[in-house]
């Protein structure tokens, strides 16, 4: 397949990890974290670890956005349609992710069907519905053509996604649709690494320690690199945007590598075919005329973090679904067995969790890693635990 | 005294009638939809004996019998619909027993509402399907449920064939050593739903691979090659059967990515759905696990037969406590090929 094949040909990653051969050092360790979820799927899927020498390490950040919801923000999703009775729309990734109760947006939907008792709807309220969708545009059509019931868009993800909820949302205002309003969970890239930077391990007791990073991809498009240059500067750890293609993750070790050799660490950009300094200027002004920051955010793993996500802004009140149905978070436990938070920071590796591959698997997942195929726990299930135990005779 | 006259009934309008309750009723109604639409099209010796059940002959071996119920939507996609997918899809399960695939039966739950017109098309390729096939649709029954209840037509077909004693296709034969085969380019039912369901303007002349293949492996069996297992990838695609057959025979397997058929438009396609061709439906392919000595000429009488020109060695199976299906990536890397876990594409057959 043209413009893609190019970027998973074996005889270039073979150039390219004698190439990360010659330039290692043989008298130190490399501990480089990928932040993007789409790494880690890149990762694990091509087998890139396998052409690494044994001394460079990747550790798994927490970019995965369906990883980070905290369960208190699927059970307000779920609520959404199990108690105020609305049509709620979400991407396939979260519908697994465990909630309160032993419940799932996939559980929820199984039991909001005609099947289920008439103790579900109260007099003169429709029954709830949760559907899965494509994309946030489908969540408008369906708006559209139900014009007496509420719609809901459950919003996720990082920078990346969070353009086309602002183009949903100035979209629903112009057509006037009074019953479509958004749940906004976006959540932003900087501050997740910067709080995994600040973490006592990384930071104080140098249990972790990270002598790099994967930047993003898709997220660095619409930001730009520039975000990333504190980190470089502050903390002076090395940055290299890279693509989201085995190559470019090879690529970008052996950048990361020449920098830590070098004792430099300034922002680097592989994925220059589609990353600027600067970004999406466009997409950053309507980002900012349709979200602000909220003073603080849950994320699962990482806690509390100040001004870490977007919520809507008063001019849009409308269809802030928060708003619109007066909702708020309730913060709930993890599984106390469940190590999600320490994986997350790069703490733990999913097969030091004492379920993985146990109880938690994807079919039956505990926490929140296990479910998306970006998750670092669903990623090295699926994909490389036969390294786990010994090799194929 | 004058005869009587013989009561006329309107025929069938295919062009504006819809499937009504009274279709369902076991009335007059119901006879007539039988009679016009079903019998007329699906017609043979053994349907049109009007009983509850088709009494048929059996020739020497033991029975095999399998049953499929087919929710496939849309109903009509590129490359075929449910009438000739619910043929197809039952003689494949009996055929990679190793059977010759004799007797179909079809039960269609329809839904009230359900365009005439639409059901005799399902039917009608039904109908081709089963004579290309020389399978009859021996019996069946019809029901209809209100609207809202279904949605269109379902259809279970149960197919029944025979297999001489002492040849035995199994999941559990598989060893360390033996070569594994596709029988040609993999997911190209799935896509083809999934472009026609999602409008994908590039991805519309990828077409159904939906195919009887029981001639392929009468072709297999009559080469002499030791096969030990044959499946059909259907859904959870060749990832998930490989991973049952590895289960089944307590085996390891490792497959050669560059060595697997994907057409480009279907490579595309799943590339920008995110999706593996490994998990995508097939309907018209086989897996089949050889003993190595014979690979070779297996696959030459499969490159032989017009259905499985692209056929392929992809992989072989080996000792693996774990029982892990593994996979060396084009990138030079290795992976594991897990089972398919949660649900890909609903509704694919």
């Amino acid at each position: 397949m043209k413009f893609i094949d190019e970027f998973r040909d074996g005889n270039l990653a073979r150039g390219l990890a004698a190439a990360i051969r010659q330039a290692v050092r043989a008298d130190r360790d490399y501990h480089f974290m990928e932040f993007c979820g789409g790494h880690t799927h890149a990762i694990s899927r091509y087998g890139v670890t396998d052409l690494l020498p044994p001394n460079v390490r990747m550790i798994h950040g927490p970019g995965c956005p369906v990883c980070v919801l905290p369960i208190g923000r699927i059970d307000m999703a779920i609520a959404f349609a199990r108690d105020l009775g609305v049509i709620l729309c979400s991407y396939g990734d979260p519908m697994r992710v465990p909630a309160s109760g032993g419940l799932s947006l996939l559980k929820a939907k199984a039991g909001l069907g005609r099947h289920a008792g008439s103790d579900t709807v109260s007099k003169g309220k429709h029954r709830g519905e949760i559907r899965m969708i494509y994309s946030g545009a489908d969540a408008l059509a369906i708006a559209q053509q139900n014009p007496a019931r509420e719609v809901v868009f459950f919003a996720i993800g990082f920078e990346t996604t969070t353009p086309p909820t602002a183009v949903l949302i100035k979209q629903a205002q112009a057509l006037g649709l009074g019953n479509f309003s958004v749940f906004c969970c976006h959540v932003l890239t900087p501050s997740a690494i910067a709080s995994i930077l600040e973490s006592p391990e990384v930071r104080q007791w140098g249990s972790v320690r990270i002598d790099g990073f994967i930047g993003p991809a898709h997220v660095s498009t619409i930001i730009g690199t520039r975000p990333y240059e504190f980190f470089a500067e502050e903390y002076r750890k090395p940055v290299v945007i890279a693509g989201f293609e085995p190559l470019d993750v090879m690529q970008s070790i052996l950048m990361l590598i020449r920098q830590v050799n070098a004792g430099r660490a300034v922002v680097e950009n592989e994925f220059t075919r589609a990353v600027t300094r600067d970004g999406n200027r466009k997409a950053q002004r309507l980002v900012a005329e349709v979200f602000e920051l909220r003073r603080s955010f849950a994320w699962r793993g990482l806690g509390e973090l100040p001004y870490s996500a977007l919520g809507i802004r008063k001019e849009f009140a409308d269809f802030d679904a928060e708003r619109r149905f007066a909702v708020r978070y309730q913060a709930v436990a993890d599984h106390p067995a469940c190590e999600c938070g320490a994986i997350l920071r790069g703490v733990k590796r999913p097969q030091e969790c004492r379920i993985f591959g146990s109880v938690c698997t994807p079919e039956n997942p505990i926490g929140s890693c296990m479910v998306s195929s970006e998750g670092a726990c669903a990623a090295h299930y699926s994909y490389g635990r036969f390294a786990d135990v010994a090799a194929v005779s | 005294m004058k005869d009587v006259r013989k009561g006329y009934i309107r025929p069938l309008d295919l062009r504006q009638g819809r499937v009504d309750m009274t279709h369902g009723s076991g009335g007059r109604a119901m006879a007539q939809l039988i009679e016009e639409l079903f019998a007329r099209r699906l017609g043979n010796a053994y349907l049109g004996q009007g009983n509850d059940a088709a009494v048929l002959p059996m020739p020497p071996g033991r029975l095999v019998l399998s049953t499929d119920a087919h929710v496939v939507s849309p109903l009509f996609f590129p490359g075929g619909d449910i009438g000739c997918l619910a043929v197809h899809g039952t003689i494949n399960d009996v055929a990679v027993m190793g059977a010759r695939p004799l007797y179909l039966a079809a039960s269609f739950i329809l839904e009230e509402g359900f365009p005439l017109g639409d059901l005799a098309r399902i039917v009608e390729s039904m109908a081709r399907a089963a004579s290309d096939a020389g399978v009859p649709v021996a019996t069946g029954d019809t029901k209809v449920v209100e609207q809202g209840k279904g949605d269109g037509v379902y259809i279970t077909t149960t197919g029944a064939g025979v297999v001489a004693e002492g040849s035995d296709y199994a999941g559990d034969r598989a060893r360390a050593g033996d070569r594994i085969l596709v029988s040609g380019s993999i997911a190209e039912h799935g896509m083809a739903i999934m472009a026609r369901r999602e409008s994908l303007g590039f991805a519309a002349n990828i077409v159904s691979d939906t195919a009887a293949l029981h001639g392929l492996i009468a072709a297999m069996r009559a080469s002499g090659a030791a096969i030990r297992v044959l499946r059909d990838p259907t859904r959870g695609g060749v990832a998930t059967t490989l991973n049952e057959i590895a289960r089944q025979s307590g085996v390891g397997m490792m497959l050669q990515e560059s060595a697997l058929p994907v057409q480009p438009e279907v490579a595309a396609a799943c590339e920008f759905l995110g999706l593996d061709p490994l998990y995508v439906a097939n309907e018209g392919k086989l897996l089949a696990i050889v003993a190595p000595q014979d690979c070779d000429a297996l696959l030459a009488a499969m490159q032989a037969h017009p259905l499985g020109r692209r056929a392929a060695v992809i992989g072989s199976v080996h000792q693996d406590a774990q029982h892990f299906v593994q996979m060396t990536t084009t990138f030079g890397g290795r992976r594991i090929v897990d089972w398919l876990s949660g649900e890909q594409l609903p509704r694919i057959c």
